[in-house]
């Protein structure tokens, strides 16, 4: 058995997009964590994170996530949240992810968003 | 109050067990009509209980025992509920000295741990945890 998260992503102009599909746990985290800092490396300034196929994000997968957070506002970049189920989206609210990533209901509201940030 | 249609299991102390046991809690919360909006707010629930467990309590036997219990509140057209109890027998710890995480604390420590109750008490309807030297249990139920 292994729910084990699968990470993908692609570059558009200055955003790096994530897609996960899996349980985010601590090997779900390191891996989104892996790809976000290769994309960041790279130069994207910011990063979209499609969760729409995740259903479960534990404590540990979030602190990785947290970890990716600080990387991003070290670079003065952006960080944005998209496909959220309710809740995911409760969970990040009740920890203040909010004040300090954006949370958007889709992909294209998020690329919107993050595109008019780092304009 | 319980009404006696409970399932119990045990999960061993391991990688991705806690996955095993929210099964269980999707299969009951479905029979008992919950949403799937609360369905997955157990299922979080009992993964922060089972991990926090599974780190933090030491299990003497290397086991988690949970049970799962549907019931109904007592008064006349009382809600159903389904009811998680995670049970260890580790080395128990005083909960009320947990101190409370926020983001901004997050930041500036290396440590960047420590939300698993906060998300236990945030997402269930009622939380009771007891601990001693006999271990952990951790009470949380969901109303229909």
């Amino acid at each position: 058995m292994s729910e084990t998260c699968k990470v993908s992503s692609e570059r558009r102009g200055d955003v790096a997009i994530l897609w996960t599909d899996g349980y985010i746990n601590n090997q779900g985290g390191e891996e989104i964590a892996k790809e976000a800092y290769s994309r960041l490396e790279q130069g994207a300034r910011a990063l979209v994170l499609n969760l729409e196929k995740t259903r479960i994000v534990n404590s540990i997968g979030i602190s990785i996530l947290i970890e990716v957070l600080e990387k991003v506002m070290d670079r003065k970049g952006v960080l944005a949240f998209c496909g959220l189920t309710p809740t995911i989206d409760k969970t990040f609210r009740i920890m203040g992810l909010a004040q300090y990533a954006e949370i958007y209901p889709t992909q294209e509201d998020a690329l919107r968003g993050v595109e008019a940030k780092t304009a | 109050m319980s009404d006696g249609r409970e399932v119990s299991m045990s999960i061993p102390v391991a990688p991705e067990m806690e996955i095993v046991a929210t099964a269980q809690a999707a299969a009951l919360g479905e029979y008992v009509g919950l949403s799937r909006d609360k369905i997955d707010e157990v299922k979080l629930a009992l993964v922060e209980a089972c991990i926090n467990a599974f780190e933090h309590a030491d299990c003497r036997d290397e086991q988690l025992h949970l049970t799962f219990r549907l019931g109904r509140e007592p008064q006349a057209k009382g809600r159903e509920f389904l009811e998680v109890e995670v049970l260890d027998k580790g080395k128990g710890f005083d909960h009320h000295r947990v101190e409370a995480p926020s983001l901004q604390k997050t930041f500036v420590s290396h440590r960047k741990r420590g939300w698993g109750l906060q998300i236990i008490k945030s997402l269930m309807d009622e939380v009771d945890i007891t601990s001693g030297e006999w271990g952990t249990r951790i009470l949380m139920r969901k109303y229909k």
